[in-house]
């Protein structure tokens, strides 16, 4: 890789007066990089200060990974022992598809109206919109899990205070994701529909709705995909699906059931993810 | 502006008007088909999921109460009128909250690390050993399905209790979703820099350091600040199973129907997951910026 190129001559030859034009390419000067070495040094003195602050010394993680590959160890073969209970994590597995897709659909059955009332161009009045939009964030940041906590206090243990968890924590993400897509649909044909003596609800109807129905639909889609996963863990706190037979092996130290459970989830979600993104390919490519 | 609308003879309006019929009808089918498949799904899934309307109808008063006794403290007066009792525990809280921050904060550092390492390993234009970059994306694939929380619970039998295991968690799950996202942004890059690199005889390292990282930095910051967003919702739950923060002291809240108690410490979190909403979206647009620059 030594062959002399005449570019690599002319280079060589007019290195100095190349380095004298781009100086500031090559040296950016030590403001910018003060700022650059300020933000990492402090990034890594906080990630070390952690350490400390978090309890977490270096003995404890060793012997924590000795303890984590014995675990590891006693989760080979995974099994479910015997074919009762693996019929059990199957029919849990079918709850949690049940949770996630009752969830879903509900929190999007929810979300349109909201949607239209959280969006800038259907709904003027500001008040109404800044509202709309603030209890759509608060709802939103309140994690899945909590909301299930909540629900079992009204209605008892058991899926459905996973569908109402679901539900709620979802209702937020969609009905920003709802109020966006709207706001971002194209007023012409609105103004077509009106223009021809259509009425507002005709507008919406035949001007924005068709608009944003591929959007919305590979959305829930998405959200599907992802509550599959949420649905896995709502259990753990009560709110049925596998998640209860999950933690309840793991606190018992059933490992090799443990390890299994988790391969079923797996397979479970990958099943859903490959449908799904089949699905979501039909619609935005049919519509077109 | 004069318009005449032109309305073509009935035989050769005919087979359009037919045609458009039968459009619509195919339509309406597939509208039917797809609305009959749903509600198939949506019966099976009420009876998958022991849903009872009535028991909601029921119960629907526990939710209104629930708010309510949520905002009452234990002395029977709104929780508004008395911030300081409302707020009794502040200072712990607040030290939990600050624990819960910091365990996102070293999960997703330590997480993006990972990911960044791996990200250039299994990017198909930059890596042409097939081998190689399946057994890293499934080993991505694999870190981010599994939920965070399950990875907690069994961390938490490993290293028993306290931050150590939630922070683990974060990083191990955080390490599967940024380890996607980044090399899809590797694969999305301009490849010139780097043949030019090749083509001068520079190494696989410095293709990838001086030819893919600067094409992708803001764009790597800019989805990991992002997911420090997501693990901070994340963090706030882990306590549920032993796993450090907040979740913890909630949990403990919730069981025990410390009424006051949860809702403020759901004030303090939705406070706080907001506030890093907003800064991480302004944060993300600078750095979004940043790439625009020329």
């Amino acid at each position: 890789m030594t062959g002399h190129s005449p570019l690599r001559d002319a280079f060589l030859a007019n290195r100095d007066r190349i380095a004298d034009q781009h100086a500031a390419l090559l040296d950016p000067g030590w403001r910018s990089r003060m700022g650059t070495i300020a933000i990492f040094g402090g990034g890594i003195v906080l990630y070390i200060a952690s350490f400390f602050l978090l309890d977490m010394s270096l003995s404890n993680l060793i012997g924590g990974f000795r303890r984590l590959a014995d675990i590891v160890g006693l989760m080979f073969p995974p099994t479910p022992e015997t074919w009762s209970r693996f019929y059990l994590y199957l029919g849990a597995i079918g709850q949690t598809l049940s949770i996630a897709f009752l969830g879903t659909l509900l929190a999007a059955v929810l979300a349109v109206p909201m949607g239209f009332l959280a969006a800038r161009n259907v709904v003027a009045n500001r008040l109404v919109h800044l509202l709309a939009r603030r209890s759509l964030d608060t709802i939103r940041s309140v994690d899945t899990l909590i909301w299930a906590l909540i629900w079992i206090n009204v209605v008892g243990l058991g899926p459905f205070a996973g569908v109402l968890a679901i539900m709620c924590s979802d209702f937020g993400a969609f009905g920003k994701l709802m109020s966006e897509a709207i706001e971002t649909a194209s007023d012409k044909p609105v103004e077509g529909i009106l223009s021809t003596g259509g009425s507002r609800f005709a507008a919406i109807r035949f001007g924005v709705v068709p608009q944003i129905l591929p959007v919305f639909a590979s959305q829930i889609l998405y959200y599907f995909e992802s509550n599959t996963r949420s649905a896995t863990i709502i259990g753990i706190v009560g709110a049925g699906g596998i998640g209860l037979h999950l933690s309840e092996l793991i606190r018992v130290l059933e490992w090799q059931q443990a390890a299994f459970v988790i391969l079923m989830v797996l397979v479970t979600v990958a099943a859903i993810d490959q449908i799904s993104q089949r699905l979501r390919g039909a619609i935005i490519g049919r519509r077109r | 502006m004069d318009h005449t609308v032109v309305i073509p003879p009935d035989a050769q309006l005919a087979p359009l008007l037919r045609a458009y019929d039968r459009a619509v009808a195919a339509k309406h089918r597939q509208f039917f088909i797809g609305l009959a498949f749903m509600a198939g799904a949506f019966a099976l899934a009420c009876i998958g999921a022991e849903i009872d309307p009535g028991l909601f109808w029921e119960k629907l008063g526990n939710f209104t109460s629930y708010f309510n006794r949520l905002a009452h403290l234990d002395t029977g007066a709104v929780v508004l009128s008395d911030p300081a009792e409302w707020f009794w525990g502040l200072r712990r809280w607040t030290r939990l909250l600050g624990e819960t921050l910091l365990m996102a904060y070293v999960g997703t550092v330590t997480g993006a690390v990972l990911a960044f390492c791996g990200c250039f390993l299994c990017s198909r234009n930059l890596v042409s050993s097939a081998l190689l970059r399946i057994v890293i994306r499934r080993i991505f694939e694999i870190c981010r399905t599994v939920p965070d929380i399950v990875f907690a619970m069994i961390f938490v039998a490993a290293f028993g209790l306290g931050a150590l295991p939630g922070v683990m968690a974060i990083a191990i799950h955080t390490t599967g979703a940024l380890g996607k996202l980044f090399s899809e942004v590797v694969e999305n890059i301009d490849m010139k820099p780097v043949e030019g690199i090749a083509a001068s005889g520079g190494s696989w390292v410095s293709q990838v350091r001086f030819g893919a990282v600067p094409q992708v930095l803001s764009n790597f910051a800019s989805y990991a600040v992002l997911r420090f967003e997501i693990n901070v919702r994340g963090a706030a739950v882990l306590g549920f199973v032993g796993a450090g923060g907040i979740g913890e002291e909630l949990i403990v809240a919730i069981r025990k129907f410390f009424y006051s108690d949860v809702s403020a410490i759901l004030v303090m979190i939705v406070v706080c997951v907001m506030l890093i909403d907003t800064l991480s979206e302004k944060l993300r647009h600078r750095l979004l910026a940043m790439d625009e620059r020329p």
